[in-house]
Formats: C-alpha cells, structure tokens, sequence
C-alpha cells in the first residue's frame, strides 16, 4: 500500500511539474489560450505505472534477486554460456552454427546488410581492443578513437603519398597505432582513474584536431578520398565482390583478435594485467614492473584499433576527422562497460547490439540517444558488472588430478 | 650469524616531517624479528622505505644474498626489490579481489617465471609447461596454508582470516628470503592467532626465510620472536630480546606514558 501511495504521489508531482509545458498551449495566431487537461491525466497514469514498476525493480534488487528487463537476460545468457562451456559437444555445435551462420551471410543477404555487418564487426575489434586497456588493466581511457583514426590515416597517406596499397599498410598503420599508444603511455605512466581519463580524452581531442587542422596534410576538413579497397593479387573486382571481400576480411580480423585476446588474457601476461587493474600497490609489490606492463597494455589495445582504422579508411574509401570524434571513443566504452569489463564473450554481444539495434531501429532513430542513455542508466543500476561477467578460466590442477585418478582405481 | 637485511641511519622526510630519523636495524638469516611500537610511530614507513615504495632520504640498506654478496636497495623499484628476494603483506589487505584464490598466488610467481607475449599468443611447448608448473607450485603453497579447498573462490569473498592467509601465500610465491608481515594478526580472534603464530614458526623452519613483522598483539610478540625494536617518534628507543625489552624503562614509557607523581 505504501509503494502505490509513493507512486501516487511521484505521478501527481510529475503531473504539476509538467502542467504548464504539457497542458497550456497559447496560439500566438488567434490569440487563445487552449487547455489540455487529459494530458495530465494520462501523463499521470503512465508515470504512476513507471514508478510502480522502478519500485518493484528496486525491492527484488534489494532483496538480491535478479531484476527482470535486461538483469534476467543477462542471467539466462550467463546460465547459457555456462551450459556451453561445461559441455564441450553443446559448444563445438553452436561455434559451428555461429561459424556458418557469419560465412554464410553476405551470400544470403544483401548488400546493404553485409555492410551493415561489416561495420559492426570492425566496432567489435576496436570494443576488444579497448576492453585489454579497460576491461583488463583497468586503465580508463577515454581517447581510444585516436588510436583507429592513426591507422586510418596511416594507410589514407601512405597511398595518397606514397602509393602503398592494403597489405602493406596494414601492419604499418597497426605499429604506427602502437607507437602513438606508448607516446601516450609514457606521460600518463603515474596517473590513474579520473586523471587518466582526462589526458587521454585530451590525447584523442588533440589528434582530432590535428587531423581538422593540418589541410596540407592530412586535407583537414574534406578529408582524404579515393583511397582504394582491398586488393586480392590484382584481380578486378566490383563493388558488390568487393564489399564481400571485405566482409570476410574483417571477420578473419575478428576471429584473429578474439584468439589472440583469449590467450593474452589467461596468460602470465594477462594475470599481471588484471593484478594492475585490482591493486597497483599489491602489483608492484609482487614483483611485476608496472610501467612494462602499462605500457604494454596501452600498446596491445591500441594496435587493434589501427588495424581496424586501415579496414575502415579500405571500407569506405574516404576518411575525414569528423569519423573519428569523442562520440566514438564513448560508445565503445560503453560497448566494454555493457559488456561487463574483460569479458570477451560479452563485449562482442554488447558491441553487437550497439551497432546493429540502431540500424534496423531507423524507425525510432530520433529517439536513438534517448534510448542510448536510459538503457546505460539501467544497467549501471541494476547490472554494473554488464552482460556477461564472471567468466572463469579453468585451470588443471596435477595434484588434484592425481588425486581423481586414485580415488578411481 | 649471517645478515639478511641489514639497515644504518635511515631517515625519511615528508616535507618537513621526519617519519624516520637515524634508524638502524638488522635481521640475521632464520631469524624472525618484531618491529613495534604506537601507532604512528613510523613501523609501516620503515615498511614502504625498504621495499621501494618511498625512495629515503639517507641511509643505506642491504639485501644479502645465500652466497654472502649484498645488494644495496636504495633507489630500486618495487618490483625490482620483490626479485631479489624480500616479500611483504599489507596492513590494510591489497588482495586482487576480483581474481580467484590460485590467480593470486600465480601472480606472485610472475618474477620467477619468463612468459612474454609472444608465448602468450604461441603457446608454445616452454610456456605451456612453465604455467602448469606455475599452477602447481601455486596449488601446493595453497596447501601449506590450508587454503585449498578455496582455490577457486574469488579472494574478496573470503572470510578476513583467510584472507590474511591468502596475502603470506602470495607472499611467500615471490620466493623470498625475507618476508615482511604488516600486522598479520590485527583483526584475529585468539584462536586464528594462535595458528597464525604456528603458521610464521612454520614458514622461517622450512622454507629458511627470515621474518621481519609489525604486530600490536604483544603475546604473540613476545613468544614468537627472537628479538624485538622498539620505534617511537621515527627513531628506535629499543632492542633486544623479548625479556630485555619487557624491562626496559623508556619501553614501559612509551606505552603507558609516564606519571606525574
């Protein structure tokens, strides 16, 4: 009873609140005042129902019970991947379906979608890249976009230049994005959390505007164009093959950094990065070199993001700075914070919904940010460790085996 | 008896304070030493001095080695200091929460093993072998510690006994010479005490470490060690052995102040 006199009161604030904005309309042409009194009450109907609702949210999670909306589908995947993972027949089949579901996509569908998807893909390597520095070193980097637009540019230039096509430029824009990390990574050696995120938002600003600013250069606001698509031993191909060519080029990319990630992060590398991210006192006191393995971090995430800048500038065969502002680096944040921090598996699902939900949500596409931001509230309140989280490696332990083997004979 | 850690006149300023005037302190091998004194007193900058984490402002101190060479530590890394040989816990527990129990420990071994990224992303037939060593080596420490059944817990939701436990075990994976325990007992009920104090005999008989510790809980001081400093105002006031300590009037003076009459 409590609760429905809370949220009586919370809709009849709401509607006072709102009454002059919501209910008096003065047209200026006949010079009446029109009243809208229904509104009012229809507004106060819907918000008795939201506050209804929140406060149902806010009792189970205080009772630790898991929430419905998102927390319950996040539970379920959890339970799921769970499944997978402990029965390897389960896993290989799905990996299988996945597998040929992605090989077989450009050829069922359209080209329309196979870009789509290709963008989404190059957004879950630059979300992976980010998640070694966030979601693993726990080095809170706000300027990461610098990183793909370096690659991007590297191979713009280095063909407007020099005319080196995509095979060359790949690793070069990947070890110039690497150079740029540690040049970042050095002056930022003794700062952490919210000072971090500062210089490096400042760092992704400053290439930015470099970019804008540099016209003879880099051609400042109208950018490089005519950069060409990926070549395959010199054969001709058309837009259409082209875009195929990509697609699967991206998704080798994507399946390289997922492998690569995968090991870094259960290796004695990856261990140390995660003890950076818990406790850096700790850290340096067990005997890891922290500035080593800071900037190591800063330079395995950044070097994905150049590889995924060079795909980007073949892909769209023009590139300007404005591709690269600190809305992009925020939303691949938010694709590792969604994701839940370290988790692979995770943040290539929240990278996922992040591209894809807008695009074949055109319908609400003014309500894009709007949505954006009350589904990243939510989470904060309800999930903060993201979607998938507590993912365990498992380890083979010899005495304990021994032990089994024993107890069976 | 041979030296492990040997330390003469160090002093450490903070701007115009000194947290540590002229100390001098020496811990022979096998030999488990206190360090106490009030709160305040400067035991926990002595602590960050001779690991690395404060650079001093004089002073000198040394690490021996088993083959009677010696290190000096002044203007060493951290980390740097952990590889040759000396170990500590903290006061206020610095556990990787979010990693699991046996992570913790294989964090500690990570100045004994090599892996770089290359074998990260190989896996070749040296790296594969020197984690499954690095696990195993971890799992037994965990064993001598009574922690196994914990191994794949996350360290945060271990009970604060453990959690201590878990803070040495991590120590002790560095393979020091020297462990330097910053109140292990605070917060523990006698009985955990009681095995702590077993615990610490322990590892100075069979891994012949030496034990350098702060604690405020002054019978297990008293029956646990073989000498005692006494720190007051950032100086030593006093040494000895537990029963000269005991007695010493300026000791006696600095815990229970002195009366009027």
């Amino acid at each position: 009873m409590r609760r429905v006199i809370k949220a009586l009161l919370t809709a009849v604030w709401f509607m006072i609140l709102t009454f002059p904005v919501m209910c008096i309309k003065v047209n200026s042409i006949d010079n009446t005042v029109n009243w809208y009194p229904e509104r009012a009450f229809w507004l106060g109907v819907g918000v008795f129902v939201m506050a209804l609702i929140w406060d149902w949210c806010f009792a189970r999670k205080s009772r630790g019970l898991p929430v419905l909306s998102l927390g319950a589908i996040g539970e379920s995947m959890g339970n799921a991947l769970r499944r997978l993972q402990e029965q390897p027949h389960y896993r290989g089949g799905a990996l299988i379906l996945l597998a040929l579901v992605m090989l077989a996509m450009p050829v069922v569908s359209s080209i329309y979608q196979t870009n789509i998807m290709i963008s989404a893909l190059l957004y879950v390597m630059l979300a992976l890249g980010l998640n070694i520095v966030v979601g693993l070193a726990g080095q809170l980097v706000l300027g990461y976009v610098a990183f793909y637009a370096v690659g991007a540019y590297a191979y713009g230039l280095l063909h407007q230049f020099f005319g080196l096509g995509f095979w060359v430029c790949l690793p070069i824009g990947g070890f110039l994005a690497v150079l740029f990390g540690l040049v970042l990574g050095f002056p930022v050696l003794r700062l952490r959390g919210d000072y971090l995120a500062i210089v490096t938002l400042g760092f992704g600003e400053i290439v930015r505007l470099a970019l804008l600013n540099w016209p003879s250069l880099t051609g400042g606001p109208s950018g490089i164009s005519n950069i060409p698509r990926p070549g395959l031993f010199g054969l001709e191909m058309d837009i259409n093959i082209s875009t195929i060519y990509i697609y699967y080029l991206v998704l080798a990319a994507v399946v390289l950094t997922i492998i690569v990630i995968s090991r870094l992060k259960n290796s004695r590398v990856g261990l140390a990065l995660q003890a950076l991210r818990e406790d850096e006192i700790a850290c340096e006191a067990m005997g890891i070199d922290i500035t080593r393995v800071k900037l190591s971090a800063f330079a395995l995430g950044s070097c994905w993001a150049g590889f995924a800048g060079v795909i980007f500038a073949a892909k769209t065969t023009y590139i300007n700075p404005s591709s690269f502002g600190f809305m992009e680096s925020a939303m691949i944040l938010s694709m590792v914070v969604l994701g839940g921090m370290g988790s692979i598996v995770g943040v290539v699902i929240a990278a996922m919904i992040l591209i894809l939900a807008p695009e074949y949500l055109r319908a609400f596409s003014e309500y894009r940010m709007l949505i954006f931001g009350a589904i990243m509230v939510i989470m904060m309140i309800f999930r903060p460790q993201g979607l998938v989280s507590g993912e365990r490696r498992k380890y083979k332990i010899s005495a304990l085996q021994k032990k089994t083997l024993e107890g069976r004979s | 008896m041979n030296p492990v850690l040997e330390v003469s006149g160090l002093s450490q300023d903070f701007g115009g304070l000194r947290a540590l005037s002229d100390l001098d302190l020496r811990v022979n091998a096998h030999e488990i030493v206190a360090l106490i004194g009030p709160n305040g007193a400067g035991k926990t900058t002595f602590f960050n001095c001779v690991t690395g984490i404060y650079t001093p402002t004089e002073g000198k101190m040394c690490l021996h080695d088993a083959e009677g060479g010696k290190t000096l530590l002044n203007g060493k890394k951290p980390h740097h200091i952990t590889a040759l040989g000396m170990a500590r816990t903290f006061q206020n527990i610095r556990l990787f929460g979010n990693m699991t129990v046996l992570e913790n420990v294989m964090v500690g071994r990570h100045c004994r093993t090599h892996a770089g990224i290359w074998g990260a992303l190989m896996r070749d037939k040296a790296s594969r072998r020197e984690e499954q060593d690095s696990i195993d080596r971890s799992y037994a420490l965990l064993e001598d510690l009574h922690l196994q059944d914990l191994w794949n817990d996350l360290a945060c939701n271990l009970s604060y006994g453990a959690q201590r436990r878990l803070e040495i075990a991590r120590a002790l994976a560095t393979e020091p010479r020297m462990l330097l325990l910053d109140e292990p007992a605070a917060g523990m009920n006698p009985q955990e005490t009681n095995e702590l104090e077993a615990l610490v005999r322990n590892i100075r008989d069979t891994w012949q470490i030496s034990i350098l510790l702060i604690e405020h809980d002054m019978s297990m001081v008293m029956s646990l060690s073989d000498r005692i400093y006494v720190m007051e105002y950032g100086s030593c006031i006093a040494t000895g052995t537990p029963a000269e300590v005991r007695s010493n009037p300026r000791v006696i003076k600095a815990y229970l102040g002195e009366s009027d009459a």
